[in-house]
C-alpha cells in the first residue's frame, strides 16, 4: 500500500467530509433550535442537486452560476416547510415528528422518481473540470473547489452565528427559547431563519455536488444517513461538531474503503456511530 | 362510590354495534376466498394480512412501548432466510424453520437492543436505520446465503403442508396468513391489558415515572423489541414460502421498515386494530395504483403514502382509530 | 430504633456547580420530614439522588439499614420507596385507573387485585369520579392527586413528595394537607419538599432546610423557623407562617 494511495485517500476523504459536514450542519442547526430531527433532510439535498441540474439542462447555467439561485430557492423551501409543516409537527409527540418528516421524505423521493425517472443524471461539462496534480496526488478540480466552497460556507456561518446580532439570537433561542423570547427575540422567526440557513447550506452542498456526482432520486438517502452520523458524532446542535465529525466520517469512509473492502465502508461508518453514541452520547461537542 | 366502582366490569364493554361489526368482519374474512375467487383477490388479501401482521409487530415495539424502530426489516429478513436456508441446505421443514427464525430474530433483537435501546428516541431510531442498512449489506455479501443473488426455496410439489408450499391455489396461503394474523392479534389483545402490557405502555408514556414505580426500563424495552422481532420473523418466513424467492435487496429494504411504520401510524399507533386498518388502506392503494398507473404506480403509491402520513402526523398523530374511539367514548358518556 | 431512611453525606456536582454538598439527615418510621429551601437549593436533586435517578459523587443513602446508593430507580421502588415528581408525569394515554394500577402492579401480579387497590387509592385522593377518563384530560390539581394515588398504590413504606401543593389553589391545598395527615395516620412515612411554609410548619415533625446545596438546619419546626441561618436565607419569609 503505497504512501501516495493513502495520502490520496486521506485528501479525497477530507474533501468529501467537508460536504458531509455542510449537509450535517443544516440538520444540527434545526435540531439545536427546535429539537426536531428532519428525516427528509436527504431529500432536500436531492432537490438541490436536481435544481442545479435543471438550471444547467434547461437554461444552460453552470452550477457555479446557478448556485445563488438554488440557495435562495432552498432557503425559501425551508421557510415554507417550517411554516407549512414543521410548526404543526412541533406540537405533536416525538413519534409523530419522526414519522411526519419521514413521510415527507418518502413523498419527495417518490415524486422525484415520478417526475424525473430513476435515471442517473450528470452535468456533463461543468465550468470546473479536470484534475489538479500536487506532487503525485491527483485531485479532481470540482472536488477541490467544492471543498473550498464548503469551508467558506462554514466560515460564513460561524461568523454569522457568533458575530451578528441575529446569529446570537439564534444561539439564544437554541439554548433557552423562553428566556430568549422574554428578551424580545422572536422564536418563530428564529425557527424560520434556522430552516432557511439549514436548507441554504444544503443548497450549497447540492449545487457543488452536481458538478461531479451522479444525480438521481435516491441520492439523498446515503448522504442523509451519513449526516445523521455526523450530527450524532459532533453533538446535536454543535456547528463546530458537525465540521469535525463530517471530516472524520469522510476520512474513515475513504480510508476504510481503501484498507478494507470498499463495500464495507458504510459499515465502518455505522460502527463509528454506534461506538460514539453508546460511549459518549453527547458526541464530541454536544450539550447534554 | 367505591363499592359501585369495584363492582364494575374490569374493562369497558364496547358498544353493541362494534360486536356486530366484528362478527360480520370475521365471517367475511373466513369466507373471503370463496366470495372473491380470482387469484388477484386472494393475493391482495394475503398481502393485506401479511402487512397487518408486520405492522402489528411495529405497533408492539413503538405504539405500545414507545421505541421507534426503523429497522424492522432486519427481522423480516432473518425469518425469511432462517427457514429457507434450513430447508434448502438441510431439508428441514419450514415449520421448524419458522421456530428457528423466531428464535434467531429474538436473539438478534437482544444483540441489537441491549446497546442501542438505552439511547434516546431519535438516536435509537437512527441506530436502527443504520443497523438495518448494515445487515442488508452483510447479507448482500454473504456467499453462504447466496449473497446478492439471493436464494431460491427449492420447489416441492408433494406434501404441500409439510413443505409449506402450495402450487395449485393461493387459498391455503390465505388461511395460513389469516391464522398467523389471528394468533398475533390475539397475543397483542392479551398483552394490551396484562401486567406486562400496562408496564410497557407506562414506559412509553413516561419512562421516569415508570421506573419510580418499579419497572425495569432497559429490560422491558428489550422484551418489547424481542416480541416484535419474533412477529416480524413469522411474517418473513411466510413471505419466503409464498414468493419462493429471497432477494436481500427487497427483504432487508428500508421500504419495508418504513411501510409498517406508516401503516400503524395511519391506522392508530398504540391501538389493537390500528395496524390492520392501516394495512387495509395502504396495501390496496399500492396495488391499485400500480394497476392504474402502470410502471410508475410504484412511485404514485409512495407519494400518496408519504403525503397521507404527513397529514396524519400533522393533524391527527394518534391515527384514524383514535377519531373513532373518541366518538364512541363521547357517546357512551363515560362517568 | 434505627431510622427508616438514613442519608449520609450525599454530594452531587455538575461540572463546576455543586448541587448537593454533604447532605445528611434521617427519617424515622411514621414521621413526616419536610424539606425547605429557596429555588436552586438542591431539593429535587436530593430526591433524585435518593431514588436513583442520579448517582452521587459521594455519600450514601440507607433504606431501613440497607444501602440503596447507586441502585436503579426501579429497584429502589420495589424496595418500598415511592416518589412523586415536581414536574407531573402522568401516563397520558392510559386511563386514571390504569395509571394507578401500574403502581399497584409493582407488588402484585394479579390484575384484579391491582385494580381493586387502584380504586381504593383513587377513593383516598377523591379522584374516583374521573376513574375512566384518560390521564391527559385531568387538570393540574387532579394530576397531582393522580400522581399521589399512583405512588400510594405501591403500598410504600416511605414516600417522597415533591411540591405536592405547588400550583394548586387554596381550597385544594387544604384537601391535600388533610390527605397527608391521613397518610401519616395509616403509618406511611413521608418526606416532603414544600414551598408553602404554612403547610410544612403544620405538617412536619422535623424539617430539613437547604440553601445553596448545603444543609443549614435540621430539627423541629420551631427550632428551624427561628434558626438564624434559615431566617437569613429566607429573609423573613418564615415570619408569615403563623
Amino acid at each position: 500500500m503505497s504512501r501516495e494511495l493513502i495520502l490520496q485517500a486521506i485528501i479525497s476523504g477530507l474533501l468529501m467530509g467537508l460536504i458531509y459536514a455542510l449537509v450535517a450542519v443544516g440538520l444540527t442547526l434545526i435540531f439545536g433550535l427546535m429539537e426536531i430531527v428532519n428525516f427528509a433532510h436527504g431529500e432536500f439535498l436531492m432537490l438541490a442537486m436536481f435544481m442545479a441540474f435543471w438550471f444547467w439542462a434547461l437554461a444552460g447555467l453552470d452550477p457555479l452560476v446557478s448556485l445563488p439561485f438554488v440557495v435562495v430557492l432552498l432557503a425559501v423551501a425551508g421557510i415554507l416547510a417550517h411554516f407549512g409543516i414543521i410548526r404543526r409537527l412541533l406540537k405533536a409527540p416525538m413519534l409523530a415528528q419522526v414519522c411526519g418528516t419521514f413521510g415527507l421524505g418518502v413523498a419527495l423521493r417518490a415524486a422525484a422518481q415520478f417526475l424525473w425517472t430513476p435515471d442517473f443524471r450528470t452535468v456533463t461539462n461543468p465550468a470546473i473540470a479536470g484534475r489538479v496534480q500536487i506532487g503525485s496526488i491527483f485531485i479532481g478540480q470540482p472536488q477541490l473547489i467544492t471543498g473550498g466552497v464548503c469551508l467558506l460556507s462554514f466560515a460564513a456561518l460561524w461568523w454569522f452565528v457568533t458575530r451578528t446580532e441575529t446569529g446570537l439570537g439564534l444561539q439564544a433561542t437554541a439554548q433557552d427559547r423562553q428566556a430568549a423570547a422574554v428578551m424580545g427575540i422572536p422564536t418563530e422567526r428564529m425557527f424560520a431563519l434556522g430552516w432557511a440557513i439549514g436548507m441554504g447550506c444544503v443548497g450549497i452542498a447540492g449545487t457543488m455536488l452536481s458538478t461531479f456526482y451522479y444525480i438521481f432520486p435516491d441520492v439523498g438517502t446515503n448522504f442523509a444517513l451519513l449526516a445523521f452520523v455526523a450530527v450524532a458524532l459532533g453533538g446535536f446542535g454543535s456547528i463546530a461538531g458537525s465540521l469535525l465529525a463530517g471530516l472524520l466520517i469522510g476520512l474513515v469512509e475513504s480510508l476504510g474503503g481503501l484498507l478494507l473492502d470498499p463495500s464495507y465502508k458504510t459499515l465502518i461508518v455505522f460502527a463509528l456511530y454506534l461506538a460514539v453514541v453508546i460511549f459518549r452520547p453527547q458526541g464530541l461537542f454536544g450539550r447534554f | 362510590m367505591l363499592k359501585s366502582a369495584l363492582a364494575e366490569n374490569l374493562w369497558p364493554r364496547p358498544p353493541l354495534w362494534v360486536g356486530a361489526f366484528g362478527a360480520a368482519a370475521l365471517a367475511l374474512l373466513l369466507a373471503y376466498p370463496f366470495i372473491f375467487t380470482t387469484p388477484f383477490a386472494h393475493h391482495l388479501m394475503i398481502l393485506i394480512l401479511l402487512y397487518a401482521l408486520m405492522a402489528q409487530s411495529w405497533n408492539v415495539v413503538a405504539g405500545f412501548s414507545g421505541q421507534i424502530s426503523l429497522g424492522q426489516a432486519i427481522f423480516f429478513g432473518i425469518g425469511a432466510y432462517s427457514s429457507t436456508v434450513l430447508f434448502a441446505k438441510y431439508g428441514i421443514t419450514p415449520w421448524a424453520g419458522l421456530m428457528v427464525g423466531m428464535l434467531l430474530s429474538a436473539l438478534a433483537a437482544v444483540a441489537i437492543g441491549v446497546p442501542t435501546l438505552r439511547l434516546r428516541g431519535h438516536y435509537f431510531a437512527i441506530a436502527t436505520l443504520l443497523i438495518g442498512s448494515s445487515v442488508q449489506i452483510v447479507f448482500q455479501r454473504w456467499d453462504w446465503v447466496g449473497a446478492a443473488s439471493g436464494l431460491y426455496v427449492p420447489i416441492e410439489r408433494a406434501s404441500p403442508w409439510f413443505y409449506l408450499q402450495f402450487h395449485t391455489s393461493k387459498v391455503p396461503y390465505y388461511y395460513l396468513a389469516l391464522g398467523a394474523v389471528a394468533a398475533g392479534y390475539f397475543a397483542v389483545w392479551k398483552l394490551r391489558r396484562s401486567r406486562l402490557g400496562f408496564r410497557l405502555q407506562a414506559m412509553r408514556d413516561d419512562p421516569d415515572a415508570a421506573a419510580s414505580l418499579g419497572i425495569a426500563i432497559a429490560r422491558h424495552k428489550v422484551l418489547a423489541f424481542m416480541i416484535s422481532a419474533a412477529m416480524m420473523s413469522v411474517a418473513g418466513t411466510f413471505y419466503a414460502q409464498y414468493v419462493l424467492v429471497l432477494d436481500p435487496e427487497r427483504l432487508f429494504s428500508a421500504e419495508i421498515s418504513i411501510i409498517v411504520l406508516l401503516m400503524t401510524v395511519l391506522g392508530g399507533s398504540g391501538t389493537l386494530w390500528g395496524p390492520a386498518l392501516g394495512a387495509a388502506i395502504l396495501v390496496p392503494l399500492s396495488e391499485y395504483s400500480r394497476i392504474w398507473f402502470g410502471g410508475t404506480g410504484r412511485t404514485i403509491d409512495l407519494i400518496l403514502y408519504g403525503i397521507l402520513i404527513l397529514l396524519v402526523c400533522m393533524w391527527r398523530p394518534s391515527g384514524i382509530l383514535s377519531l373513532l374511539e373518541e366518538r364512541i367514548r363521547r357517546r357512551a358518556e363515560i362517568p | 430504633m434505627s431510622p427508616l431512611l438514613d442519608v449520609q453525606g450525599l454530594t452531587k456536582r455538575f461540572g463546576g456547580l455543586t448541587a448537593n454538598a454533604n447532605i445528611a439527615f434521617d427519617v424515622n418510621e411514621g414521621e413526616i420530614v419536610g424539606i425547605i429551601g429557596p429555588n436552586g437549593a438542591g431539593k429535587s436533586t436530593l430526591f433524585d439522588l435518593i431514588t436513583g435517578f442520579q448517582s452521587p459523587n459521594a455519600g450514601r443513602a440507607l433504606l431501613d439499614g440497607r444501602d440503596i446508593t447507586g441502585l436503579r430507580p426501579d429497584r429502589i421502588g420495589r424496595l418500598g420507596l415511592a416518589r412523586t415528581f415536581q414536574k407531573l408525569k402522568p401516563f397520558v394515554d392510559l386511563t386514571v385507573t390504569e395509571n394507578v394500577m401500574v403502581g399497584a402492579l409493582a407488588h402484585t401480579p394479579v390484575l384484579k387485585t391491582a385494580r381493586e387497590q387502584a380504586l381504593e387509592s383513587l377513593a383516598f385522593v377523591d379522584l374516583l369520579d374521573k376513574r375512566n377518563h384518560f390521564a391527559r384530560e385531568l387538570s393540574t390539581g387532579q394530576r397531582k392527586r393522580l400522581e399521589l394515588a399512583r405512588a400510594l398504590a405501591m403500598s410504600p413504606r416511605l414516600i417522597l413528595m415533591d411540591e405536592v401543593t405547588g400550583g394548586v389553589d387554596q381550597r385544594s391545598v387544604a384537601g391535600l394537607v388533610a390527605l397527608v395527615r391521613e397518610l401519616k395516620q395509616r403509618g406511611v412515612t413521608i418526606v416532603m419538599i414544600e414551598h408553602n411554609m404554612q403547610v410544612i410548619m403544620r405538617l412536619a415533625d422535623r424539617i430539613l432546610a437547604l440553601h445553596a446545596g448545603r444543609r443549614i438546619a435540621f430539627g423541629a419546626p420551631d427550632e428551624v423557623r427561628s434558626d438564624a441561618a434559615v431566617v437569613d436565607a429566607y429573609l423573613g419569609t418564615i415570619d408569615h407562617a403563623a
